[in-house]
């Protein structure tokens, strides 16, 4: 089975963000697999090592999200191919075209990447993808069980569990507790070292560009918030005065 | 814009979401007083939901309604809208940032080459679309480079939208299932009980490690029952195997704005603090008086949970009696 995994790299969620001349800056931040995506690296290599293949991850990115892909061999894909390109806009729409044009020339069974990313959060490049790919999809898999051509997935929308039959080629996004990303360890990191890994620009996909169809035009931090009160007292003083607070003060309840 | 604004409504439960109205809203902010906003409606049995649909908007309400189209599945539900999208070319199309919204929603943009502006909370002056990153660590304001767009809207930022002076025509159009449905959804099991939706919920109660087991949450089920709120919990919680990670609320999870939110057992960790931290009020019960938590909160306990809670749904019982 020929699987790719769709892979961002993104800031760590346990970062603070900082904004310098009108952008986040990345000053000594430290980078992470997009948590998401990493369910779907895991993933990918659990049904690889049951049913046979290769999984091969693919990453839309700046240079630095090599890092990414490398942990992802570590963690034991087969290999990787970064798609880099000062041409490339920068949102969904963009990655979408490059990810269609690198997958439409590759033979692939099965998809996977992750619900959505935590930094720029659309949700939408897969499902874009899986459209313009005329592929069936799955956002949102909590468990994925393949037989033959046959997947059946269970969704989370919302709280309720969705239940869907689809046949393959078909692409499915990872919510949290579809499985446990494993760590990789040290030898597997060092062979991660030898395995193949692809750097393409869009000549090489032979696209002559792939515009974003949104821009950013400005960007802020939240406004701070005030400073709360504690409430003292017993803890049946305490709940009386807070329910009566959210009465009076902050007119809530 | 000369070309039409679409909404895709959404119904759930045997009634029009609530987000469906903001999208409308959002729409006419987009599109000014004067475009024409029609809707999409797809279900089974919805003849009365398009009525109703139709006095709060007095374009067109299109009504998708066939027994193969009870429950959301994706290539049925973007068959049904992918006629009415080609013959209409809107300019805007509008829908919520939930389940269904995200995962029809970039179907449609990739079916007619538009852009996508995801989770959206409120709509500026010069069509700007302001939107949190960083699940709220930041906010950006994004607009259009192509003629077409789509947006999904995060619920409860946008009011409402109102009734229509006039209301609309509502356009029964019929579906033909796709000959190649290769995605059949087998069986969909609600969550128990009815309760309310995390992120529609005007209250969220939620718990962190402090809850320290399943049984913990009881309490807050308590409380939840009573105002009328919905549970959710932090990510250590949730790994902790407390409770499903479908109530997880933060930069991994759902990101939250409700009116208020109550924090039990939460130390604050910054990842929970970007899903939660724009709700309007913000309570804070903990036993460790330096948690980051109280950081962001409106009104702080400093105290055990367990005993708490329960005094505070003894009170909220007698008061909202």
């Amino acid at each position: 089975m020929n699987i790719f995994v769709l892979l961002k790299q993104t800031f760590d969620t346990e970062e603070k963000i900082v904004i310098q001349n009108g952008s986040v800056s990345d000053d000594g931040v430290k980078y992470v697999i997009n948590p998401y995506d990493e369910y779907a690296v895991e993933e990918a290599l659990q049904q690889r090592d049951k049913h046979g293949g290769n999984v091969t991850v693919v990453s839309v990115g700046p240079g630095r999200a090599a890092e990414a892909l490398r942990q992802a061999l570590a963690m034991g894909a087969d290999d990787a191919v970064l798609i880099s390109d000062v041409r490339i806009g920068s949102d969904e729409g963009a990655a979408a075209v490059v990810l269609e044009k690198y997958l439409s020339g590759q033979s692939f069974d099965l998809l996977l990447g992750g619900n959505f990313s935590v930094d720029s959060g659309g949700g939408q490049v897969a499902i874009r993808l899986a459209n313009k790919l005329g592929i069936p999809h799955t956002a949102s898999i909590t468990s994925l069980e393949i037989s033959g051509s046959q997947a059946v997935v269970k969704r989370d929308a919302e709280g309720d569990t969705e239940t869907l039959e689809l046949s393959l080629p078909a692409l499915f996004t990872a919510q949290q507790g579809l499985n446990e990303p494993r760590y990789p360890s040290l030898p597997n990191i060092m062979k991660a070292k030898k395995k193949p890994f692809q750097t393409l620009t869009l000549d090489d996909l032979g696209l002559g560009e792939a515009a974003a169809l949104t821009e950013r035009v400005s960007i802020a931090l939240p406004p701070e918030r005030g400073t709360g009160q504690l409430i003292k007292g017993t803890p049946a003083e305490q709940a009386a005065k807070l329910v009566e607070l959210l009465r009076t003060e902050a007119k809530a309840i | 814009m000369s070309q039409p604004v679409l909404v895709i409504a959404e119904v759930r439960a045997g009634k029009i979401r609530q987000v469906t109205l903001e999208a409308l809203q959002g729409a006419r902010l987009a599109a000014g007083d004067s475009a024409e906003i029609s809707a999409v409606i797809i279900g089974s049995g919805i003849t009365g939901l398009a009525g109703e649909l139709a006095s709060y908007t007095s374009g067109k309400v299109y009504a998708v309604d066939h027994p193969e189209l009870v429950s959301y599945n994706a290539p049925a539900y973007l068959h049904a809208v992918k006629g009415i999208v080609e013959e209409l070319q809107p300019s805007r199309v509008f829908l919520g940032h939930t389940a269904e919204g995200r995962d029809l929603a970039p179907g449609i943009a990739a079916l007619i080459g538009a852009g996508q502006i995801s989770d959206v909370i409120s709509i500026e002056s010069g069509e700007l679309y302001k939107r949190p990153i960083y699940a709220g660590k930041a906010f950006e304001e994004k607009r259009f480079l192509s003629s077409s767009g789509v947006v999904t809207v995060r619920p409860n930022n946008i009011p409402p939208a109102t009734l229509a002076e006039t209301a609309g025509e509502v356009v029964d159009r019929s579906y033909t299932a796709p000959v190649d449905l290769r995605s059949i959804v087998r069986d969909v099991v609600r969550k128990a009980g009815g309760k309310v939706d995390l992120a529609e919920a005007k209250i969220v109660i939620s718990g962190g490690r402090g809850v320290k087991s399943a049984d913990g949450f009881k309490p807050l089920d308590e409380l939840a029952d009573v105002l009328g709120a919905a549970v959710g919990a932090s990510r250590g919680a949730c790994d902790a195997g407390y409770c499903d990670y479908a109530l997880q609320i933060g930069q991994t999870g759902k990101v939250v704005t409700p009116e208020v939110y109550i924090a039990c057992g939460i130390s604050g960790a910054i990842q929970h603090l970007a899903g939660m931290s724009q709700s309007r009020v913000i309570i804070a019960i903990n036993k460790d008086a330096e948690a980051p938590i109280f950081k962001v909160a409106d009104y702080g306990i400093v105290g055990d949970l367990f005993e708490v809670v329960p005094l505070l749904t003894e009170e909220f019982r007698k008061v909202l009696a």
